[in-house]
């Protein structure tokens, strides 16, 4: 039996590199010991990816995408197709899981600086990828057709018209029609389904070979390649992925299964914020909800675009807005050149930082929660603080990472 | 802290157990994941409430009248037979291939000579058992083109099968069966369902 | 940090009440119950009686109504008038134009009102009607100002006015019955609970199942918790 498998593999690596590339990637790809809570994200998003692939293409055998079907389509998905309501809760959690694994791992990504040398173009490929995500994020949430999808599509689609001379074109451009309609739906079918799924999975596989060139950092943000046994070229403080990590990420994905699941049957709306509750109210293109906010992921970045009440510098309120909201995205790709910091791990990092990174967690909460309420007066304030406390976190780094106070790394990964 | 570790080639016999056991409640999991989305394929409530059996009224079906009635995107024939009709049953039977309805292509109930609970009223799926075209209905005795033996039956003008008038297939023609004889009820003597084989299932 | 982060997380994860009446007014509690079956039976009847008239529900088949209790007969009997089929969708018997040229709109299709509106605003909402001369049905409501429905129960419920108080914490409004109908108002009240348990179910009819199947998931995952965990222990011993 092993004789006949063993001969079997080496049948296929003498046509193919199956061998190779699984001590490559995994038997043989030695990541540091010392991985923590926080990086058990990066294989939960690769989950997600796939339950969004695997329960999407089952949604489009159902959907309809014609603005005068496509709701009750939904419907029909979640009443008359077997087990469509399961398929289509596991997507729906899944949009907003991916956020969560995402920014989760993003923010381990800020906490340990494994942004920094080496690892810039990991970053960027990252955030590449986090901005596929928002797309396709925005294409699906048009899908069901309900008012929530229809007048959040219209405020997103009207900042392009915010753009100077070309805006009103280029809306008239992505929509296919001089307003919201049939035509838009159906393309943006065509995105969410066909066009961005390709290209976040060559993304994804992109960042996973960018990642296995440089190897993966750790929470003490030192490299463990720079002490490898003499002997054998292995690094002394790395192991195996395989079968180490595969374990104990299995152990992630199971408890991430509890939480996940536990939202599927049991609160799938997740009090109105995974799934909106105006959604439930078909399109209607005469009348706006009393009370529209996009789904919570956008929030931070939707309050930021409502903070703007004022022109200036002879740019008007409207175009700052988008500008400040574009900018709080594109912003992270920046990090690499903007931490001055001797060290990369918060674990060796001064103060400064870490009230920095503090206040920069605070203001994106703070703003995700103003960007669910109608704005006030004093609501329009409170985005308009945190907005700048926002953007000091990245353009003061240069400054205060440099003049912080620093421990000195170890030079080998503590237990 | 060690400075290495030892990769155990051989597994302990905990190890291997667990290995085994996180494999097959893996196994398990994969398949209950995969049931729901297999089960999301089959007909949905839509398709099986359009699949509905039918109700039709055969109170004013002429003798050697044809009625056709669509059922789950099928025609199915009602065919009112006259008593030549019906004697033209026994005149061809040396020319079928399955005379007595051994093959299961009707309900126990429709196994007979005139394949159909009532021996006028003749309920038969009008789709050809070679490639599903739809046969035309000749009731025509010795026609030019079907020859002088022809003493009425259904004819598939995509390849040349010939059928007789309970829907039996003749001998050297493509078609390999009889004809499917669907379920079906007599709710009354004028009320016929077809698709279901009770009276409950409306 | 980390509790911070955590608390803000659950501040952020509280429902937020977009949920509230646009007139700000206090919701009263609906007796929500989807396990219930005679609740919704009751519920199902009061609703093929009184909004099916105008208000369809119309992504729901008849036969789904098995999963409440009722057989295919009882369906057909009791839920079913206008000669369809069991396999049939609730249609109204109104066609869109006449809804909105007796209304003014067309009376919104109610198969996912209760996820839209919640039943908190339902339930208050079907017992906040009274009489407003100033609106062309002549009928007002508290929760939904100037609304296009006429009061469609009130041979149930009796009439009631409205009653505005001014003090010093600004205007307090409340109802109350001027002329009794044919149900007390305790009675009204079930009438309404149980319409508007029947609407949660609507809603979403698989509901009752999805959490029955929730808890099986959720025991075999814990079940493949402990042995992940186990299996990670056991290779980690060689690291550790």
């Amino acid at each position: 039996m092993s004789n006949l498998f063993n001969s079997m593999i080496a049948w296929i690596d003498k046509r193919f590199p199956l061998t190779s590339n699984w001590k490559a990637h995994l038997s043989e790809y030695y990541a540091p010991k010392n991985f923590n809570f926080w990086y058990f994200f990066g294989s939960l998003a690769l989950l997600v990816l796939v339950n969004q692939l695997l329960t999407g293409i089952f949604l489009t055998m159902n959907y309809k995408p014609d603005a005068s079907q496509a709701f009750a389509s939904v419907e029909y998905i979640m009443r008359d197709v077997d087990y469509g309501w399961l398929i289509r809760y596991m997507h729906s959690t899944g949009a907003s899981m991916f956020f969560v694994v995402v920014y989760l791992h993003m923010f381990r990504g800020m906490m340990y600086g494994s942004y920094r040398k080496p690892r810039e173009l990991l970053w960027l490929i990252g955030m590449v990828i986090f901005f596929v995500l928002m797309s396709l994020a925005f294409t699906g949430y048009i899908l069901p057709w309900g008012q929530m999808s229809y007048w959040g599509a219209q405020v997103i689609v009207s900042m392009f018209g915010a753009i100077p001379s070309i805006g009103e074109i280029l809306q008239q451009w992505l929509l296919g029609d001089f307003t919201l309609s049939d035509a838009a739906l159906n393309r943006f079918f065509a995105y969410h389904v066909v066009t961005l799924p390709l290209v976040l999975l060559v993304l994804v596989f992109v960042h996973i070979l960018a990642l296995h060139e440089t190897g993966s950092n750790n929470p003490d943000g030192i490299e463990i390649k720079e002490n490898k046994n003499p002997a054998n070229g292995i690094p002394v403080d790395g192991i195996p992925f395989h079968p180490y990590y595969t374990v104990k990420d299995i152990v992630g994905v199971v408890v991430f299964l509890i939480v996940f699941c536990g939202i599927i049957f049991f609160a799938p709306e997740m009090g109105g914020y995974f799934l909106e509750y105006n959604n439930f109210i078909p399109a209607n293109t005469l009348q706006t909800p009393d009370h529209i906010a996009p789904v919570w992921y956008f929030t931070p970045y939707y309050s930021m675009l409502r903070a703007v009440t004022v022109n200036f510098l002879g740019v008007d309120a409207k175009l700052w807005g988008v500008i400040l909201m574009a900018g709080s995205v594109v912003i992270f790709c920046f990090l690499p050149w903007l931490d001055r910091s001797p060290v990369k791990s918060i674990r060796y990092k001064g103060p400064y930082f870490k009230v920095a990174l503090t206040l920069f967690v605070i203001s994106f909460f703070v703003l995700g929660w103003l960007g669910t309420k109608s704005p006030t007066p004093l609501y329009t304030l409170l985005a308009q603080i945190f907005t700048v406390i926002y953007f000091a976190f990245f353009i003061l780094m240069p400054w205060y990472s440099k003049i912080d106070k620093t421990k000195p790394e170890p030079k080998r990964l503590k237990e | 802290m060690a400075d290495s570790f030892s990769i155990n080639d051989e597994m302990s016999g905990r190890r291997k157990f667990l290995v085994a056991a996180t494999s097959v409640a893996g196994g398990i999991a994969g398949a209950a994941i995969a049931t729901p989305f297999l089960l999301s394929m089959m007909p949905s409530e839509r398709a099986k409430a359009a699949g509905a059996p039918v109700e039709v009224d055969i109170s004013k079906l002429e003798p050697g009248m044809l009625l056709m009635v669509e059922w789950r995107g099928k025609v199915v024939w009602v065919l009112n037979r006259t008593p030549e009709m019906l004697e033209s049953l026994v005149k061809v039977e040396d020319q079928l291939a399955d005379p007595n309805s051994d093959k299961k292509q009707q309900p126990d109930y429709a196994k007979n000579r005139t394949r159909s609970i009532k021996p006028e009223f003749l309920v038969v799926e009008g789709v050809c058992t070679h490639l599903g075209c739809s046969p035309v209905f000749r009731k025509d005795v010795a026609p030019a083109d079907l020859g002088s033996d022809w003493l009425g039956g259904f004819f598939c003008p995509c390849h040349g099968s010939k059928f007789d008038l309970a829907g039996r297939v003749y001998k050297h023609v493509p078609a390999p069966t009889n004809l499917v004889v669907p379920p079906h009820v007599y709710l009354s003597d004028s009320r016929l369902l077809i698709g279901s084989e009770s009276e409950g299932a409306v | 940090m980390k509790k911070i982060t955590i608390a803000l997380l659950i501040l952020c994860l509280t429902p937020f009440s977009v949920l509230a009446s646009e007139s700000g007014m206090p919701l009263d509690r609906a007796p929500v119950d989807i396990t219930d079956n005679a609740s919704l039976q009751r519920g199902a009847e009061s609703f093929v009686n009184y909004c099916l008239t105008c208000h369809g529900a119309s992504y729901m088949r008849y036969n789904r109504h098995r999963d409440i209790g009722f057989t295919n007969e009882e369906i057909l009997n009791k839920l079913v008038f206008t000669g369809q089929k069991v396999g049939d969708l609730m249609q109204s018997a109104m066609r869109k134009k006449e809804g909105e040229e007796w209304f003014g709109v067309v009376p919104p299709d109610l198969s996912v009102i209760a996820r839209a509106r919640g039943a908190d605003w339902l339930y208050t909402y079907l017992r906040a009607f009274y009489r407003d001369d100033a609106t062309h049905t002549g009928w007002n409501n508290l929760v939904f100002d100037r609304v296009a429905m006429p009061h469609v129960l009130y041979q149930l419920q009796g009439e009631q006015k409205l009653i505005v108080k001014t003090s010093d914490k600004g205007e307090q409004k409340s109802l109350a019955l001027v002329k009794p109908g044919q149900l007390s108002a305790a009675e009204y009240d079930k009438f309404v609970g149980d319409l508007v348990n029947y609407l949660v179910y609507l809603g979403e009819p698989h509901a009752s199942e999805r959490k029955k199947l929730g808890i099986e998931v959720m025991i075999f995952l814990l079940g493949m918790l402990v042995l992940s965990y186990a299996l990670k222990k056991e290779y980690w011993k060689d690291i550790h």
